[in-house]
Protein backbone atom coordinates (compact mmCIF):
# COMPACT_ATOMS: atom_id res chain seq x y z
CA UNK A 1 0.00 0.00 0.00
CA UNK A 2 1.63 3.31 -0.85
CA UNK A 3 2.38 5.72 1.92
CA UNK A 4 0.42 8.98 1.33
CA UNK A 5 2.16 12.24 1.10
CA UNK A 6 1.65 15.47 1.74
CA UNK A 7 -0.47 16.81 -1.02
CA UNK A 8 1.74 19.98 -1.47
CA UNK A 9 4.30 17.24 -2.79
CA UNK A 10 2.44 16.30 -5.78
CA UNK A 11 2.07 18.41 -9.28
CA UNK A 12 -1.84 19.37 -9.59
CA UNK A 13 -2.24 17.48 -12.54
CA UNK A 14 -2.03 14.46 -9.91
CA UNK A 15 -3.74 16.04 -6.98
CA UNK A 16 -6.38 16.40 -9.71
CA UNK A 17 -7.43 13.04 -10.38
CA UNK A 18 -7.37 11.86 -7.16
CA UNK A 19 -9.96 9.93 -6.22
CA UNK A 20 -11.58 11.26 -9.46
CA UNK A 21 -13.11 8.32 -12.02
CA UNK A 22 -11.65 7.97 -15.06
CA UNK A 23 -11.28 6.02 -18.18
CA UNK A 24 -14.95 5.19 -18.03
CA UNK A 25 -15.08 2.15 -20.69
CA UNK A 26 -17.89 -0.04 -22.06
CA UNK A 27 -16.13 -3.63 -23.10
CA UNK A 28 -16.76 -4.97 -26.92
CA UNK A 29 -18.97 -7.22 -26.52
CA UNK A 30 -21.52 -9.14 -23.54
CA UNK A 31 -20.45 -11.70 -21.06
CA UNK A 32 -20.91 -15.44 -22.50
CA UNK A 33 -20.19 -18.83 -21.36
CA UNK A 34 -17.63 -19.75 -24.18
CA UNK A 35 -15.45 -17.97 -21.80
CA UNK A 36 -16.61 -19.39 -19.05
CA UNK A 37 -15.48 -23.05 -20.61
CA UNK A 38 -12.68 -21.88 -21.41
CA UNK A 39 -11.33 -20.78 -18.00
CA UNK A 40 -12.47 -24.51 -16.78
CA UNK A 41 -10.68 -26.42 -19.19
CA UNK A 42 -7.67 -23.91 -18.78
CA UNK A 43 -7.69 -24.92 -15.07
CA UNK A 44 -9.61 -28.48 -15.20
CA UNK A 45 -12.27 -26.70 -13.11
CA UNK A 46 -15.55 -28.92 -12.23
CA UNK A 47 -17.19 -26.13 -10.41
CA UNK A 48 -20.70 -27.66 -11.58
CA UNK A 49 -21.88 -23.87 -11.18
CA UNK A 50 -20.22 -23.24 -14.62
CA UNK A 51 -21.62 -26.89 -16.20
CA UNK A 52 -24.46 -27.95 -14.71
CA UNK A 53 -27.49 -25.30 -15.44
CA UNK A 54 -29.91 -27.19 -12.57
CA UNK A 55 -26.73 -26.80 -9.82
CA UNK A 56 -26.48 -22.81 -11.47
CA UNK A 57 -30.25 -22.45 -10.88
CA UNK A 58 -30.07 -23.94 -7.31
CA UNK A 59 -26.99 -21.84 -5.81
CA UNK A 60 -26.17 -18.81 -7.72
CA UNK A 61 -29.95 -18.05 -9.54
CA UNK A 62 -28.65 -19.00 -12.98
CA UNK A 63 -25.66 -19.32 -14.50
CA UNK A 64 -22.29 -16.97 -14.02
CA UNK A 65 -19.03 -16.56 -15.14
CA UNK A 66 -16.32 -17.41 -12.87
CA UNK A 67 -15.53 -14.61 -10.34
CA UNK A 68 -11.93 -14.50 -11.36
CA UNK A 69 -12.54 -13.71 -15.11
CA UNK A 70 -13.78 -10.21 -14.14
CA UNK A 71 -11.39 -8.49 -16.08
CA UNK A 72 -11.09 -10.08 -19.19
CA UNK A 73 -13.94 -8.94 -20.09
CA UNK A 74 -12.75 -5.56 -20.42
CA UNK A 75 -9.27 -6.49 -22.41
CA UNK A 76 -9.57 -5.61 -25.92
CA UNK A 77 -9.39 -7.84 -29.21
CA UNK A 78 -6.18 -8.65 -30.75
CA UNK A 79 -7.07 -7.14 -33.77
CA UNK A 80 -10.44 -5.07 -35.01
CA UNK A 81 -11.07 -3.00 -37.81
CA UNK A 82 -10.02 0.52 -37.74
CA UNK A 83 -7.90 -0.46 -34.46
CA UNK A 84 -4.55 1.12 -34.71
CA UNK A 85 -1.63 0.21 -31.99
CA UNK A 86 -1.35 -1.32 -28.89
CA UNK A 87 -4.38 -0.43 -26.43
CA UNK A 88 -3.23 0.39 -22.91
CA UNK A 89 -5.12 -1.01 -20.29
CA UNK A 90 -4.69 1.24 -16.76
CA UNK A 91 -4.43 4.18 -18.70
CA UNK A 92 -3.57 6.24 -15.01
CA UNK A 93 -0.63 4.06 -14.00
CA UNK A 94 0.96 4.94 -17.85
CA UNK A 95 -0.37 8.69 -17.10
CA UNK A 96 1.63 8.51 -13.51
CA UNK A 97 4.92 7.47 -15.03
CA UNK A 98 4.73 10.24 -18.09
CA UNK A 99 3.62 12.92 -15.20
CA UNK A 100 6.47 11.80 -13.01
CA UNK A 101 9.14 11.14 -16.03
CA UNK A 102 9.21 7.35 -14.30
CA UNK A 103 10.32 5.37 -17.23
CA UNK A 104 10.27 1.75 -15.52
CA UNK A 105 7.35 0.32 -13.65
CA UNK A 106 6.22 -2.50 -11.98
CA UNK A 107 3.04 -3.94 -10.09
CA UNK A 108 3.32 -5.15 -6.27
CA UNK A 109 0.34 -5.89 -5.09
CA UNK A 110 -2.68 -7.30 -7.03
CA UNK A 111 -6.15 -7.25 -4.62
CA UNK A 112 -9.87 -8.40 -6.72
CA UNK A 113 -12.76 -7.86 -4.28
CA UNK A 114 -15.91 -9.49 -5.69
CA UNK A 115 -19.36 -8.03 -5.38
CA UNK A 116 -22.63 -9.17 -7.59
CA UNK A 117 -21.82 -12.43 -9.89
CA UNK A 118 -21.37 -11.73 -13.49
CA UNK A 119 -23.60 -13.47 -15.85
CA UNK A 120 -24.10 -13.84 -19.41
CA UNK A 121 -25.42 -11.11 -21.22
CA UNK A 122 -24.09 -8.87 -19.11
CA UNK A 123 -22.52 -6.07 -20.76
CA UNK A 124 -19.74 -4.86 -18.02
CA UNK A 125 -17.93 -1.64 -18.14
CA UNK A 126 -14.92 -0.21 -16.10
CA UNK A 127 -13.35 2.95 -14.55
CA UNK A 128 -9.80 3.86 -13.16
CA UNK A 129 -9.68 5.89 -9.67
CA UNK A 130 -6.51 6.66 -8.39
CA UNK A 131 -6.45 6.24 -4.82
CA UNK A 132 -2.95 7.70 -3.34
CA UNK A 133 0.20 8.54 -4.18
CA UNK A 134 3.43 8.57 -2.14
CA UNK A 135 6.27 10.69 -1.77
CA UNK A 136 9.40 9.74 -3.05
CA UNK A 137 10.82 6.19 -2.31
CA UNK A 138 14.00 4.26 -3.07
CA UNK A 139 14.02 0.52 -3.47
CA UNK A 140 16.43 -2.11 -4.89
CA UNK A 141 14.69 -1.15 -8.04
CA UNK A 142 15.58 2.44 -7.84
CA UNK A 143 14.01 5.74 -6.99
CA UNK A 144 10.78 6.50 -7.86
CA UNK A 145 7.08 6.58 -6.06
CA UNK A 146 4.24 4.39 -5.75
CA UNK A 147 0.91 4.51 -6.16
CA UNK A 148 -2.57 2.74 -5.19
CA UNK A 149 -5.24 2.39 -8.81
CA UNK A 150 -8.57 0.87 -8.39
CA UNK A 151 -10.62 -0.47 -11.25
CA UNK A 152 -14.12 -0.54 -10.59
CA UNK A 153 -16.58 -2.97 -12.65
CA UNK A 154 -20.07 -2.51 -13.41
CA UNK A 155 -22.77 -4.01 -15.27
CA UNK A 156 -25.39 -2.30 -17.82
CA UNK A 157 -27.34 -1.88 -14.37
CA UNK A 158 -24.77 -0.07 -12.72
CA UNK A 159 -24.57 -2.53 -10.20
CA UNK A 160 -20.81 -3.04 -8.68
CA UNK A 161 -19.51 -6.31 -9.86
CA UNK A 162 -15.82 -6.09 -8.32
CA UNK A 163 -13.16 -3.52 -7.91
CA UNK A 164 -9.10 -4.71 -8.88
CA UNK A 165 -6.65 -2.52 -6.86
CA UNK A 166 -3.14 -2.18 -7.98
CA UNK A 167 -0.10 -0.95 -6.44
CA UNK A 168 2.32 0.17 -8.73
CA UNK A 169 6.08 1.27 -7.97
CA UNK A 170 6.98 3.75 -10.87
CA UNK A 171 11.04 4.27 -10.68
CA UNK A 172 13.99 5.35 -12.37
CA UNK A 173 16.59 2.35 -12.51
CA UNK A 174 19.91 1.93 -10.65
CA UNK A 175 19.34 5.69 -8.69
CA UNK A 176 19.11 3.41 -5.49
CA UNK B 1 -16.95 -31.72 -7.18
CA UNK B 2 -19.42 -32.90 -4.05
CA UNK B 3 -18.01 -31.11 -1.22
CA UNK B 4 -20.11 -28.49 0.43
CA UNK B 5 -18.35 -27.49 3.02
CA UNK B 6 -19.91 -25.66 6.01
CA UNK B 7 -18.23 -23.14 8.43
CA UNK B 8 -18.93 -25.84 11.39
CA UNK B 9 -16.29 -28.14 9.32
CA UNK B 10 -13.51 -24.99 9.42
CA UNK B 11 -11.43 -24.40 12.24
CA UNK B 12 -8.14 -21.97 12.18
CA UNK B 13 -4.71 -24.19 11.11
CA UNK B 14 -6.79 -26.74 8.63
CA UNK B 15 -4.62 -27.42 5.45
CA UNK B 16 -6.21 -27.50 2.13
CA UNK B 17 -5.91 -30.60 0.28
CA UNK B 18 -2.98 -29.99 -2.06
CA UNK B 19 -3.27 -29.71 -5.68
CA UNK B 20 -0.43 -30.71 -8.08
CA UNK B 21 -0.48 -30.41 -11.44
CA UNK B 22 2.13 -30.52 -14.60
CA UNK B 23 2.42 -27.61 -16.50
CA UNK B 24 2.71 -27.89 -20.31
CA UNK B 25 2.62 -25.32 -22.94
CA UNK B 26 -0.77 -25.75 -23.78
CA UNK B 27 -1.66 -25.09 -20.18
CA UNK B 28 0.03 -21.69 -20.50
CA UNK B 29 -1.46 -21.48 -23.53
CA UNK B 30 -5.00 -22.23 -22.75
CA UNK B 31 -4.84 -20.02 -19.88
CA UNK B 32 -3.58 -17.12 -21.77
CA UNK B 33 -6.68 -17.27 -24.49
CA UNK B 34 -9.01 -17.97 -22.03
CA UNK B 35 -8.16 -14.81 -20.09
CA UNK B 36 -8.14 -13.26 -23.55
CA UNK B 37 -4.27 -11.79 -22.95
CA UNK B 38 -2.29 -11.58 -26.57
CA UNK B 39 0.76 -10.82 -25.01
CA UNK B 40 3.57 -12.66 -26.48
CA UNK B 41 5.83 -14.13 -23.53
CA UNK B 42 2.49 -16.22 -23.01
CA UNK B 43 2.73 -17.79 -26.47
CA UNK B 44 5.70 -17.56 -28.25
CA UNK B 45 8.72 -19.39 -27.73
CA UNK B 46 11.76 -17.26 -29.21
CA UNK B 47 9.90 -13.40 -27.50
CA UNK B 48 9.95 -15.03 -24.50
CA UNK B 49 13.76 -16.44 -24.02
CA UNK B 50 15.05 -13.51 -26.79
CA UNK B 51 13.10 -10.91 -25.28
CA UNK B 52 12.01 -11.34 -22.00
CA UNK B 53 15.19 -13.32 -21.01
CA UNK B 54 13.38 -16.30 -19.39
CA UNK B 55 13.38 -19.68 -19.85
CA UNK B 56 10.34 -20.69 -21.86
CA UNK B 57 6.80 -19.27 -22.17
CA UNK B 58 5.19 -18.66 -19.04
CA UNK B 59 1.50 -18.37 -16.85
CA UNK B 60 -0.35 -15.02 -17.20
CA UNK B 61 -1.43 -13.47 -13.84
CA UNK B 62 -5.38 -13.67 -14.86
CA UNK B 63 -5.17 -17.42 -15.20
CA UNK B 64 -3.25 -18.01 -12.18
CA UNK B 65 -5.81 -15.68 -10.55
CA UNK B 66 -8.20 -18.28 -11.80
CA UNK B 67 -6.21 -21.69 -11.12
CA UNK B 68 -6.65 -19.75 -7.44
CA UNK B 69 -10.34 -20.08 -7.71
CA UNK B 70 -10.30 -23.48 -8.51
CA UNK B 71 -8.12 -24.40 -5.85
CA UNK B 72 -10.10 -22.68 -3.50
CA UNK B 73 -13.86 -24.26 -4.41
CA UNK B 74 -12.74 -27.55 -4.89
CA UNK B 75 -12.10 -27.32 -1.13
CA UNK B 76 -15.39 -25.76 -0.21
CA UNK B 77 -17.50 -26.71 -3.35
CA UNK B 78 -19.78 -24.94 -4.97
CA UNK B 79 -21.20 -23.41 -2.70
CA UNK B 80 -18.13 -21.50 -1.66
CA UNK B 81 -18.17 -17.87 -2.69
CA UNK B 82 -15.07 -16.06 -3.19
CA UNK B 83 -15.10 -12.31 -1.41
CA UNK B 84 -11.20 -11.25 -2.05
CA UNK B 85 -8.19 -12.40 -3.15
CA UNK B 86 -4.73 -10.54 -2.69
CA UNK B 87 -1.62 -12.24 -4.32
CA UNK B 88 1.78 -11.09 -4.76
CA UNK B 89 4.09 -12.73 -7.84
CA UNK B 90 7.75 -13.77 -7.11
CA UNK B 91 8.48 -16.07 -9.53
CA UNK B 92 7.33 -17.62 -13.15
CA UNK B 93 5.66 -21.06 -13.62
CA UNK B 94 6.97 -22.70 -16.99
CA UNK B 95 6.30 -25.17 -18.91
CA UNK B 96 7.93 -28.30 -17.33
CA UNK B 97 6.73 -26.90 -13.96
CA UNK B 98 5.24 -29.08 -11.79
CA UNK B 99 3.18 -26.25 -9.86
CA UNK B 100 1.55 -27.27 -6.46
CA UNK B 101 -0.85 -25.09 -4.64
CA UNK B 102 -1.59 -25.41 -0.71
CA UNK B 103 -2.95 -23.30 1.84
CA UNK B 104 -3.89 -23.25 5.66
CA UNK B 105 -6.82 -21.57 7.10
CA UNK B 106 -5.79 -18.28 8.61
CA UNK B 107 -9.05 -17.24 10.34
CA UNK B 108 -12.75 -18.37 10.75
CA UNK B 109 -15.27 -15.59 11.47
CA UNK B 110 -19.20 -14.75 11.23
CA UNK B 111 -19.44 -11.05 9.82
CA UNK B 112 -22.77 -8.85 11.52
CA UNK B 113 -24.59 -10.31 8.61
CA UNK B 114 -24.24 -13.62 9.78
CA UNK B 115 -22.33 -14.86 6.52
CA UNK B 116 -19.60 -17.04 7.52
CA UNK B 117 -15.84 -16.49 6.22
CA UNK B 118 -12.61 -18.87 5.93
CA UNK B 119 -9.36 -16.88 5.67
CA UNK B 120 -6.59 -18.71 3.79
CA UNK B 121 -3.00 -18.33 2.75
CA UNK B 122 -2.44 -19.77 -0.81
CA UNK B 123 1.19 -20.94 -1.87
CA UNK B 124 1.53 -21.63 -5.45
CA UNK B 125 5.32 -23.07 -5.58
CA UNK B 126 7.34 -25.37 -8.80
CA UNK B 127 9.38 -27.30 -9.14
CA UNK B 128 11.06 -29.22 -11.80
CA UNK B 129 13.84 -31.56 -13.49
CA UNK B 130 16.18 -28.87 -13.53
CA UNK B 131 14.94 -26.89 -10.55
CA UNK B 132 13.63 -29.93 -8.08
CA UNK B 133 14.09 -27.68 -4.50
CA UNK B 134 10.41 -25.94 -4.36
CA UNK B 135 10.18 -22.22 -5.33
CA UNK B 136 7.60 -20.36 -3.62
CA UNK B 137 5.95 -18.54 -7.13
CA UNK B 138 2.95 -16.73 -6.18
CA UNK B 139 1.18 -16.23 -2.63
CA UNK B 140 -2.52 -15.20 -2.12
CA UNK B 141 -4.80 -14.63 0.48
CA UNK B 142 -8.17 -15.46 0.24
CA UNK B 143 -11.54 -14.51 2.31
CA UNK B 144 -13.95 -16.88 0.93
CA UNK B 145 -17.89 -16.78 2.15
CA UNK B 146 -18.72 -20.53 3.43
CA UNK B 147 -22.54 -21.59 4.04
CA UNK B 148 -22.82 -21.14 8.15
CA UNK B 149 -25.45 -24.61 8.01
CA UNK B 150 -26.53 -26.65 5.48
CA UNK B 151 -29.24 -24.61 4.13
CA UNK B 152 -27.48 -21.06 4.21
CA UNK B 153 -25.96 -20.01 0.53
CA UNK B 154 -23.26 -17.10 0.34
CA UNK B 155 -24.62 -16.52 -3.29
CA UNK B 156 -28.01 -15.73 -2.49
CA UNK B 157 -25.94 -12.57 -0.45
CA UNK B 158 -26.78 -9.08 -2.37
CA UNK B 159 -25.95 -5.47 -1.19
CA UNK B 160 -25.88 -4.60 2.36
CA UNK B 161 -26.11 -8.27 2.91
CA UNK B 162 -22.75 -9.34 1.50
CA UNK B 163 -19.28 -7.71 2.85
CA UNK B 164 -16.47 -8.56 0.71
Amino acid sequence: MADETAVSDLPSEVTDMIGVPLYHQSADFDVERGYTYNTCAATQNANPVYWDDSVAAEITGGPIAPPTTISLWMRPHFWQPGAEGEQVALQVHFDLKRIFGLPEAVMTDNTITFYDPVRPGDRISNRQVLTSVSGPKTTKLGTGRFWVIDVEFHNQRDELVGIETYTGFGYVRGAA
Amino acid sequence: MTTKLTLDQVAVGDAVPALAVPVTPTTVVLGAIASRDWRPMHHDYKFATERNGVQDIFLNTPNQAAWFERFVTDWTGPTGRLGRMKFRMRDSIFPGDTMTFTASVTDVTTDETGCGWAGLEVTLSATSAERPEPRVCSTCSVRVAVPTSADDNPWSRRGDQWKP
